[in-house]
């Protein structure tokens, strides 16, 4: 039983740590779809987290806090379709601008604002998503099995993280059933095609990144408002980069991408769990190693060897009207 | 990548639209100052003076500098050929291990000027092979360089904390680094050259990396405007249909940019190692890879670019130390968010003002865009 309880502890902590990553995956998911890499889903969450944190606890609401997350986040977003799409700018160079603004002005905003060391004010109840507890989750509880598993992990984590989980059909319903997504993804492809439709690739691209800007919003928020009550300078921690790794991994597809997600979390999550702890036949992993196999993975998918990702033909390529 | 622009003279292409650039940068940069209640222009007078004013600070300028030139070089040669290489971070800190390797083991022995080629060479070596995979993937595989680097570079840091909390920790100490080196890993200072000057220096650890710096600078101007690699090179990262059908191999050309870009990075990690700290420590790079990017968008690429912007960051990270102890709502992170801003105005919306500026000289001289050619077919 105890072994049974230490692994829904491990599932527990792998879907409150694959969150974060699940929503920055998608963000990225959209963006790249429409041709526009993006490197800074890190420095999107990063502002997202800082100004919902900042603004709950300055307005006292939870809601106000998400909603700032996402204007400010959808904000950087436009910075970097303002740089890649209208002035045609490097797209990696445009994220990486992004990623260092967004790393230093959340210190110094914070610190100027708050005076606590780059760190926004705890958050009270009220300014914070809460657990939500399904029906009848306590009493289940005892239930042998089930129970645990109801109250554990279906029962008792925050909106976002349903959020989180309902986006990925939502993501795959948009981009695969309805028009905005074909020609999104048409964009990415072959943009030449779409405007001799006559449809506008940049305000397409500009729509995709808003949907980008959107999500790392709602990511960052669930850093700063539920992982954790409260703003912490360079919380991100590398999210940004897991999640676009994650992407790769998930060869740019919403189902694909929650699994490469929750993966990528279990490896958090186990990281932190076996600290110290052997393993049979293996013996004692380190902590180092657990942290470095997401990317390590990634590196070895990208070589080809589990399959091969291949991105959206038009990635990275400004497009240039033809006259 | 071709550019949509019509030709510019060569001042205004790369001395005053890299100072509109920068220009703007800096403006934004004074804004976010104002939003937290300083005055921009004390901020600035501050940092200058913490940079200039004193020998000291020139020195520390200099010594900040030298990391930058070398990751600067880093990600201009890998740039040259189209690469866009955002692993110096990483190549730079494992480097760290090679030069842990030979400190180590030579710091009781030999004495500083034969440990420090060897250094060097570990360094480089290590830099460059943390590279090779990236650059064999990217030629061979197609995997994209920029996302198998940053990868590289997360990979990179936990093989340092592992060694570093672990194998290369020296018994019953409690830090996360290596030894202290003996004197036989201490490279000497150049101090005395500012002193010649008439400048009172209390303690700062320019060093004699600063030469191997401008050095490599040197090597790398020769390397890709004098000699046929560099000319592939730049070929390749011009056009890489136009270098296949020239015959160039772009597996080697691949590989060869992204070695060397590598071995410069390595060679980074020398300067705070040995002639600073004296050990390695975990994140002793802490970010002067990121800072390379800016350096090298900063520079145009340019070796003497490279060495004007590595000393205007050298100075923004030394006047920035100063001015968060005049300021203290204005911390050494200012910097970053300037980094950010340089990169955004320098890298991707280097052409936002090229049109407004295209449009001026046109009007006053229209021959110096080349606009005779309009009447009779479209540009």
């Amino acid at each position: 039983m105890d072994i049974f309880n230490a692994i829904i502890q491990v599932l527990d902590s792998t879907i409150r740590l694959s969150v974060p990553l699940l929503l920055a995956c998608l963000a990225g998911l959209y963006s790249e779809r429409a041709g526009i890499f993006d490197i800074g889903l890190e420095g999107k969450m990063l502002v997202g987290a800082f100004a919902g944190a900042a603004a709950a606890s300055v307005f006292h609401s939870a809601l106000i806090g998400l909603g700032m997350a996402v204007l400010i986040s959808v904000a950087f977003a436009l910075v970097h379709g303002f740089a890649s799409i209208t002035h045609r700018g490097n797209q990696i160079v445009s994220g990486v601008a992004i990623n260092f603004v967004a790393a230093g002005s959340t210190i110094i905003l914070g610190q100027a604002w708050f005076q606590q060391g780059g760190r926004t004010p705890a958050l009270q109840p009220g300014e914070r998503f809460e657990a939500i507890i399904w029906p009848g989750a306590d009493a289940a509880r005892d239930v042998p099995i089930i129970g645990p598993i109801y109250a554990e992990l279906i029962s008792g984590h925050s909106i976002l993280v349903y959020f989180a989980f309902a986006m990925v059909p939502f993501t795959w319903w948009v981009l695969f059933r309805t028009r905005f997504g074909l020609r999104l993804r048409a964009v990415g492809e072959n943009p030449a095609a779409v405007d001799t439709a006559g449809i506008s690739v940049a305000w397409l691209r500009y729509r995709a990144l808003i949907c980008t800007g959107i999500l790392t919003g709602f990511a960052g928020a669930y850093l700063s408002m539920v992982q954790n009550g409260g703003f912490v300078k360079d919380m991100t921690a590398g999210k940004g980069y897991i999640a676009l790794a994650a992407l790769i991994f998930a060869k740019w597809k919403p189902v694909n991408a929650m699994f490469a997600c929750l993966l990528f979390g279990f490896l958090d999550a186990a990281s932190i769990r076996l600290q110290g702890t052997p393993l049979p036949i293996v013996g004692k992993v380190s902590v180092q190693f657990m942290q470095a196999l997401p990317y390590v993975l990634t590196v070895i998918l990208l070589a080809g060897f589990i399959g091969k990702a291949i991105p959206p033909r038009a990635g990275g390529v400004p497009y240039v009207k033809e006259r | 990548m071709s550019t949509p622009y019509a030709k510019l003279p060569a001042w205004a292409d790369y001395g005053l639209i890299p100072l509109i650039n920068l220009s703007v940068a800096f403006i934004v940069a004074g804004f976010v100052v104002m939003l937290v209640g300083e005055n921009p222009f004390r901020a600035a007078v501050i940092l200058v003076e913490g940079a200039f004013g004193k020998g000291t600070g020139i020195a520390f300028t200099l010594f900040y500098a030298t990391t930058f030139i070398f990751t600067g070089l880093s990600v201009a040669v890998a740039a040259h050929c189209g690469l866009f290489n955002i692993g110096t971070e990483g190549q730079a800190y494992i480097a760290g291990l090679g030069i842990a390797i030979v400190c180590l083991s030579f710091d009781s022995t030999l004495p500083w000027w034969l440990t420090f080629p060897l250094a060097i060479v570990a360094s480089a070596l290590v830099g460059a092979l943390w590279a090779l995979i990236p650059a064999y993937l990217q030629a061979k595989r197609g995997s994209h360089i920029v996302i198998t680097t940053i990868m590289f570079n997360f990979i990179a840091a936990s093989i340092m904390v592992y060694l570093l909390v672990g194998p290369l920790k020296p018994a019953g100490s409690q830090a996360p680094q290596t030894r202290n080196f003996l004197a036989g890993a201490e490279l000497p200072k150049l101090n005395w050259i500012i002193e010649l000057f008439g400048a009172k220096i209390r303690s700062a650890p320019l060093n004699i990396c600063f030469l191997l710096a401008l050095a490599m600078a040197f090597l790398v101007w020769l390397l890709i405007w004098r000699t046929r690699l560099g000319y592939e090179m730049r070929t390749y990262g011009h056009s890489p249909k136009a270098a296949r059908y020239a015959g160039i191999s772009e597996t080697r050309i691949i590989i060869t940019a992204m070695m060397i870009s590598g071995a410069l990075a390595g060679m980074m990690a020398l300067n705070p190692v040995m002639g600073d700290q004296h050990n390695v420590a975990i994140d002793f790079v802490s970010g002067a890879g990121f800072v390379g990017i800016a350096v090298a968008l900063m520079g145009r690429l340019h070796p003497v670019g490279i060495v004007l912007a590595a000393i205007l960051f050298g100075m923004l990270y030394q006047g920035g130390a100063e001015l968060a102890f005049e300021m203290p709502a204005i911390s050494r992170d200012m910097i970053v968010i300037i980094q950010g801003l340089v990169i955004l105005f320098a890298g991707a919306l280097e052409h936002m003002f090229r049109p407004y500026i295209q449009a001026l000289f046109a009007s006053f001289s229209p021959k110096s865009v080349g606009m005779q050619a309009v009447n009779g077919k479209g540009a």
